[in-house]
């Protein structure tokens, strides 16, 4: 039996009771993107059972939940952090590894340049404090997709620390309200990403493609400043638009560029932190919400029933501890003001320049557009949450005189609810912005009406090629500009129906909807709704 | 581990050999990963020092020994990079590349009669060079003069963008200046290096070093390393350390040695390691990795850092305060018979006969060993010269003068002398190369 999913939590303390299905509870690693606790690419869920609705509402009130993220964004470069290989997506297996991503004897690490400058970027626009020598070191495990034996990260001094990122949850009745929530940053570092393996099960055989083994990577570490999945997801994805918008990593959880693991605990309010387990591997920003508050659920169901939290990462935790990467000196960051005199810029990286060439962030961007359009901050949150839907947007805007409302509107409404039905993305709808806009311009002369805009809208969608006037002109959709003939109309209509007038001048609100409905009819919805009733109401009174 | 592993790219040091003209001749057994201080311990076997079978040692045991089979009481040649030294010391070759960690290059030299040079950490490129310790590895030079050491440093030494730990100056090749006056030179003698086992040949011939240097005209004095006692041990919790984390990439995955087991791959794993290292490299490998668990890391590792400061801040004091160059024995005897090297095992002998030249890498200095005289029982005998960090080209022309005032001899080799006796009644130095 399923439990309910509520959403809208209360600030501060969240509880949600997920909402689970057979088939995730047993899912596998990849597919549902999830693991918890466990081992690392092996999939291992709590062996809870599913409690009743009742049992599981004991006590909930007095718990609370801490949710802690380290998230690992690929960076957006064309070599890998320490070689010369390439960074692609989807490419032929072991096509894209360097005599040191397979970690031949002899073979040492030379830093990237754009992934230092993609690490101080990003620290940057996270408002962190950035380490002018940051160090490199080896974490060492066995494992097959880690060629080397050992993982070269900063685990001593990172690159960044100290930082914030501010991320905004609706609130309210219709999640109207905006609520801005800060998590801090502990630290950003730099390391290596692993090869992939694949599991053969069949034939008991394990498969290596070391095409990702060594691509450069940001670990952003934020605190556990969280209390549920719905802000942990909130924030993940502000990280995700914030990284985007820099440039500095794809960021697309799909293909592996952003991957978040989640530690979470609960605990009565007052008393100490609970243990903390871990729940790996998340890479689908659907499942990261409901992935942490079914963790906070069977934690809280655990302590209820009097067992305890077992933190189970603790045994696959190698035991050997960091040693300093020795082929790696410090990594020197300067300033303007610390920058030797006739350094070679090709070997020297400035703090300050990058700082100010910094691009506009996300949270900028939306106050931009409230300032510029006036339009509500959930809208400008909406823009630029689709990819490429700001965009569009903006182009629209350049070629229309309608106003911005009735842009947005029809953008987040209209487009997008196309969009959605059909799985597009924005670069795939075949409705361009000037053809939007076109229609828009005719909504706003009011040669069409607005019902009449939408048929041309889908007729756009379905038939490329034609343009938004010749498709109002073929399906004779042109609202009436003949006033007077409008005002026979209405006058024939409410000859031809004296039960209604009379009920009208009665007062029945919905009457006078009767009638509209009735002239809209006679004209073959060529008028204008709002017309027609100003026009009825004069005639009605007189 | 290795075994039929080709390596489908030339170090950077072979490759600048190369391009310089260089013919490559052929690859040298070594110690295990470079494990060892007697080249013993390889998996071809162990290395024979050319000089069992010179003229000089032959004519001084047959006064001691009779009926003894001339085959069966061989000498090591030292170690690690003992077979490198053999084929310099046999004139097979002008050249030969070793590597130097904790003494590797200059043990071999003194034990083989040759020069053998440990360039300043940092002057060449360490790209291609299996690691061992990778903050101590130096490739190693090893020629039958110093002369010969300086034209190979020249077109090694400089900016390797594949090595992040080498200098920036793209180095070139130079000419050592042939040094007449001494006068100037200050030559430090630590005291702590006089220790109860060095043999009392070696203890005499440096001092008759130490004598030479005076008597030309050089300011000799005594100098204090005072934290050299500590430097074995030091040395060998880092030197470990590292092993571990070295060899954790061999694992029969992508390269070398793969066991037949498949069961599952943790199983694959300890199966391919225990099959392709040796007793010396898995004993280290276990030290290492008892060393960096983690509640054990702040109190060795860490601690042992902490102590190579002191090593290397001693170093810095004795140069600071005028000393230009350290005059020190290499060895603390002769090269001796393998039938009696191998009565103790591998890591004793290492820490025992390291002492004179590990602190050189913890502090990541130029050294030198120079063949100086022919022990009573007919075998080299070398000193090792310690110079500031990156004051190679200074160290050398130090060398390069005591070598031309002890002018050592020409190995006798019966087979060399019947084919070149006219190249041996003319030249007395080693080197039968470039002469200006």
């Amino acid at each position: 039996m399923a439990a309910p999913m509520l959403r809208g939590c209360c600030l501060g303390r969240c509880w949600a009771l997920a909402c689970i299905d057979s088939s995730s509870r047993h899912g596998r690693g990849a597919a549902t993107g999830f693991t918890s606790s466990g081992k690392r690419g092996q999939s291992f869920v709590a062996q809870q059972p599913l409690l009743t609705a009742q049992k599981s509402r004991k006590g909930e009130h007095k718990w609370a939940a801490v949710v802690g993220l380290e998230i690992h964004a690929q960076i957006a470069s064309n070599s890998k952090l320490f070689s010369g290989s390439q960074v692609h997506f989807a490419a032929p297996p072991n096509s894209l590894v360097s005599f040191f991503d397979a970690s031949l004897p002899g073979t040492l690490p030379v830093l990237n340049r754009r992934c230092v400058e993609a690490a101080v970027m990003t620290g940057l626009a996270l408002n962190c404090h950035i380490n002018k020598k940051s160090l490199f070191d080896r974490k060492h495990y066995f494992y097959a997709d880690l060629p080397a034996g050992y993982q070269i990260t900063q685990q001593r001094l990172p690159i960044a620390v100290n930082g914030s990122l501010a991320y905004s949850v609706c609130v309210g009745k219709k999640w109207r309200q905006v609520i801005t929530k800060t998590v801090r940053i502990k630290q950003i570092q730099l390391e290596q990403d692993s090869g992939k393996s694949l599991h053969d099960e069949l034939r008991s055989q394990t498969l290596i493609d070391l095409n990702r083994a060594g691509v450069g990577l940001l670990e952003v570490v934020l605190e556990p400043d969280m209390s549920c999945g719905e802000e942990a997801a909130t924030a993940v994805r502000e990280l995700q638009l914030i990284l985007q918008a820099l440039g500095t990593s794809q960021a697309n959880m799909a293909e592996g560029q952003l991957r978040v693991d989640a530690n979470i605990s609960v605990h009565h309010p007052g008393e100490p932190l609970g243990v903390r387990t871990e729940v790996k591997n998340l890479n689908s920003a659907r499942f990261l919400a409901r992935a942490i508050d079914y963790e906070i659920q069977r934690q809280i169901n655990e302590l209820e029933n009097g067992c305890e939290i077992l933190n189970e990462t603790r045994s696959f935790d190698y035991k050997l501890g960091f040693m300093p990467e020795p082929n790696l000196p410090p990594l020197l960051l300067y300033d303007t003001a610390s920058l030797p005199a006739g350094a070679d810029p090709q070997q020297v990286i400035n703090i300050d320049r990058i700082q100010e060439q910094l691009p506009e962030l996300p949270s900028e961007t939306r106050e931009k557009l409230i300032q510029q359009y006036g339009i509500l901050p959930e809208h400008s949150f909406a823009l630029l949450n689709e990819v490429g839907l700001l965009e569009f947007f903006q182009n629209v805007i350049k070629e229309t005189r309608a106003e911005p409302k009735k842009v947005t509107s029809w953008v987040l409404n209209i487009f997008l609810g196309f969009l959605k039905q059909r799985n597009l993305a924005v670069n795939e709808s075949p409705v361009t912005p000037s053809v939007l806009a076109e229609l828009l311009n005719l909504l706003d002369r009011k040669v069409i009406s607005s019902a009449a805009a939408k048929q041309v809208f889908e007729e756009l969608w379905r038939s490329k090629g034609k343009t938004p006037s010749q498709i109002v002109s073929e399906r004779k959709l042109e609202l009436m500009q003949d006033e007077e003939a409008l005002e026979r109309v209405c006058h024939a209509v409410m000859e031809g129906h004296p039960q209604v007038v009379m009920d009208t001048k009665r007062g029945n609100p919905r009457a006078i909807n009767k009638l509209i409905g009735l002239v809209r009819k006679v004209t073959h919805n060529r008028a204008d709704p709002t017309v027609i009733k100003e026009i009825l109401e004069k005639q009605l009174s007189s | 581990m290795l075994k039929g592993y080709v390596p489908p790219y030339n170090a950077t040091v072979v490759q600048r050999l190369l391009d310089q003209g260089a013919v490559l001749m052929g690859k040298t057994n070594l110690d295990e990963f470079a494990m060892g201080s007697g080249s013993t311990d390889g998996v071809f076997g162990p290395v024979k020092n050319p000089w069992s079978y010179s003229k000089q040692y032959r004519e001084k045991r047959k006064q001691k020994s009779h009926g003894e089979n001339e085959d069966s009481n061989w000498l090591i040649t030292g170690g690690s990079s003992g077979g490198s030294a053999a084929a310099v010391s046999a004139f097979t070759c002008f050249a030969a590349l070793g590597s130097d960690t904790g003494g590797s290059t200059r043990n071999p030299a003194a034990h083989c009669g040759i020069v053998g040079f440990k360039p300043s950490y940092g002057l060449v490129s360490r790209h291609g060079l299996i690691p061992l310790v990778n903050s101590m590895d130096v490739p190693g030079i090893l020629t039958r003069c110093v002369d010969d050491a300086a034209t190979v440093l020249g077109v090694l030494a400089g900016h390797d963008p594949k090595d992040s730990t080498t200098i920036q100056d793209p180095g070139k090749p130079f000419m050592l200046s042939s040094l007449t006056d001494v006068s100037k030179l200050c030559i430090g003698i630590p005291k702590e290096y006089l220790v109860p086992e060095l043999s009392s040949e070696v203890r005499s011939f440096w001092s008759k070093a130490a004598n030479l240097f005076e008597s030309e005209g050089a300011k000799v004095i005594e100098v204090s390393l005072p934290h050299t006692s500590y430097s074995i041990v030091c040395y060998h919790v880092l030197c470990t350390s590292e092993v571990a984390s070295n060899m954790a990439r061999f694992d029969g995955l992508e390269y070398g040695h793969r066991c037949d087991i498949d069961v599952s791959t943790e199983a694959m794993y300890a199966a391919t390691r225990r099959e392709g290292f040796n007793d010396v490299v898995r004993g280290r490998i276990l030290a290492g990795n008892f060393f960096l668990l983690k509640e054990n890391y702040a109190n060795y590792f860490i601690k042992a850092q902490k102590v190579r400061r002191l090593i290397a801040n001693d170093f810095v004091n004795v140069f600071n305060s005028g000393v230009d160059v350290l005059l020190t024995p290499t060895t603390l005897s002769e090269a001796v018979p393998y039938l009696e090297f191998i009565k103790e095992d591998n890591r004793t002998r290492s820490a025992q006969d390291d002492i004179f030249t590990q602190a050189v890498n913890m502090a990541g200095l130029p050294a030198v060993s120079v063949p100086v005289a022919l022990s009573n029982q007919g075998l080299p005998v070398g000193l090792q010269f310690i110079g500031r960090a990156f004051c190679d080209q200074q160290l050398l022309t130090v060398a390069k003068w005591f070598e031309k005032q002890v002018q050592f001899p020409v190995i006798h080799l019966q087979e060399l002398m019947d084919d070149c006796s006219s190249v041996f009644e003319i030249e007395k130095l080693a080197s039968v190369s470039l002469k200006q």
